[in-house]
């Protein structure tokens, strides 16, 4: 287990370190560090910033991806089942056909307001169902959708193509200072997460089965259920949706580490920043001076990945 | 009040919102006892809530002379261990991380500890399961995974052990081999095991409990209550009895 934590942790650092490196323009590190200009501002304001954030990103959609396959014991679970990215996605749009400039607030403010909701709808009394859970991300994520439509069919020419632009889902550098706040709560909240790690592994199996053996399994869903909403919430917030991370990640790590979740959440951690690292890192170097959204990226990695699992290693998978 | 030593599971006027009604009965701390009906006759109700999985219910239900509402979960879990009808995964657990599941009841902390290596590796050399410890529980034959679940169950070291239905999935050598198995067991421990198999419940257990319609119908030693009127009532069937089994004709 911990080999594995290890080699995914080298395999991170070697992403993170080159990374920055490719580009458009060519730069030297000694020269980016020495402050000689355009070295030093295309490495620390342009690359480093974005990488970072891919890094946070792709990590945050990954734990939470394991989490809620595992919580809702269903493998094609991913970070946007449960409805909160459509509300950030509707937050954003809105923002966006109002001419606010806060889109990224208006976006959290969207998820927030579908976390409250399905929780409220999921709850009855002291119980918690996965499956009305399930249920009513589903619904959520259908009602936003047409609330996307609808706004995107009444948008002008240059909103309707901001919406378009923002669903596509994108890696833009960001300031320091909101990285350093996403840092502290997507580390924070996955290091809560990994620390549940035994619990996580009873309740992949059942409800009754967690339970009888000493878990609180109401407290671990929701608890379960909120970490995943505000890591998947934050990140979509300020990146817009980006699919396939949270579903292809951790059934790749499955086929090799096996289901246990104290291997499967810290890994999942490191590569799935290193994947949507190296994921950014080719939607910006692949047509250079164009750049792919890296949703799309992902999703024309991560499709063709996922479907040749699916054809070689359906019986490992069990689907 | 009955003594601690001498019951288990006391319970009195208990009841739940469906299939169960006023049910009142006292459990020794050891032997084997069946609990049969017809379908949707509460049985699954009982043991979920002998399990402390079914709340809130209605009356009063102790173990150990202490509500088992009351008690702390892991508290419980180490004394109390529940077999569902079956376990259907949908991730790649091996068999020896199914079967050390068990032992959450007493972690303290993130890895497990040569003790629960040891409780795991007894628990499957009991159910014969040692030989597939590292295949994927999902690659098992419904008897095996059967075998591993009450192997996952026995790890916790229980008191008591709740089995719903454990020979569903069984042929007929493996479904008295558990038998056997939980007869064994039953020497030491409290087995309470969910069955639709009269002859199983007459030839093993030490007492039945029959359910109808979520009240008890009779409950006693399997000679006193499998008798052929209560079958007929219950059961709708023509029973005859030959010592340790029966016929039927509907």
């Amino acid at each position: 287990m911990s080999r594995s934590v290890l080699l995914s942790a080298a395999v991170l650092v070697a992403v993170v370190i080159a990374a920055p490196l490719a580009g458009s323009s060519h730069i030297e590190l000694g020269r980016a560090f020495a402050g000689v200009s355009p070295d030093h501002e295309i490495f620390f304001y342009a690359r480093l910033p974005r990488v970072i954030l891919a890094l946070l990103g792709g990590a945050a959609l990954s734990v939470t991806g394991v989490l809620f396959q595992c919580m809702l014991r269903d493998p094609l679970a991913e970070p946007y089942t449960l409805g909160v990215s459509s509300g950030a996605s509707v937050g954003a749009v809105i923002a966006i056909c109002l001419g606010w400039r806060a889109t990224g607030v208006a976006s959290l403010a969207g998820a927030a307001l579908v976390l409250l909701m399905v929780l409220g709808m999921a709850v009855e009394g002291r119980r918690l169902s996965s499956f009305t859970l399930l249920l009513t991300g589903v619904t959520m994520n259908s009602m936003a959708f047409a609330v996307i439509l609808f706004l995107h069919n009444l948008a002008s020419f240059s909103q309707s193509f901001a919406i378009s632009r923002w669903l596509m889902g994108g890696l833009e550098a960001v300031e320091y200072s909101t990285l350093a706040w996403l840092a502290v709560v997507v580390v924070g909240v996955s290091a809560l997460v990994t620390a549940y790690a035994p619990q996580w592994n009873l309740l992949a199996v059942g409800d009754d089965w967690a339970a009888s053996r000493g878990v609180s399994t109401v407290r671990l869903t929701a608890m379960g259920y909120v970490a995943g909403s505000v890591l998947t919430g934050l990140v979509t917030s300020l990146t817009g949706p980006i699919g396939f991370v949270g579903l292809i990640v951790p059934h790749a790590l499955r086929l090799k580490l096996g289901a246990d979740h104290r291997a499967l959440l810290p890994c999942a951690f490191l590569l799935g920043g290193a994947f949507l690292v190296a994921c950014d890192t080719l939607s910006r170097t692949v047509i250079a001076p164009t750049e792919i959204p890296v949703g799309v990226l992902t999703a024309l990695c991560g499709g063709p990945f996922f479907l040749w699992l699916l054809k070689s290693r359906r019986r490992s998978l069990w689907l | 009040m009955p003594d601690k030593k001498m019951t288990s599971f006391v319970a009195r006027q208990l009841g739940f919102a469906y299939g169960l009604y006023e049910a009142s009965f006292e459990f020794p701390a050891s032997g084997l006892i069946t609990v049969a009906g017809p379908n949707g006759a509460g049985k699954s109700t009982l043991l979920g809530i002998l399990a402390g999985l079914r709340s809130p219910y209605r009356g009063s239900c102790t173990y150990e002379s202490r509500e088992i509402r009351q008690w702390p979960k892991r508290e419980f879990a180490r004394r109390v261990a529940f077999l569902p009808q079956s376990v259907r995964l949908q991730f790649p657990f091996t068999v020896e991380e199914v079967v050390l599941m068990g032992r959450t009841p007493y972690a303290r902390g993130w890895f497990q500890t040569d003790e629960d290596r040891l409780a795991a590796e007894e628990s499957m050399t009991i159910t014969d399961t040692l030989a597939f410890r590292g295949r994927d529980f999902r690659s098992l034959s419904g008897g095996e995974a059967q075998r591993v679940i009450l192997a996952s169950a026995l790890t916790q070291r229980p008191e008591a052990l709740l089995l719903d239905e454990p020979a569903t999935h069984l042929d007929l050598r493996h479904q008295l081999s558990l038998y056997r198995l939980l007869g064994e067991l039953a020497k030491s421990l409290l087995v309470v095991a969910v069955t639709h198999d009269l002859n199983l419940a007459l030839q093993f257990s030490h007492r039945v409990m029959v359910l109808e319609d979520g009240r008890i119908a009779g409950d006693g030693t399997p000679q006193e209550v499998l008798n052929p009127p209560l079958i007929a009532r219950v059961f709708g069937v023509q029973a005859t009895v030959h010592g340790t089994w029966m016929t039927y004709e509907s």
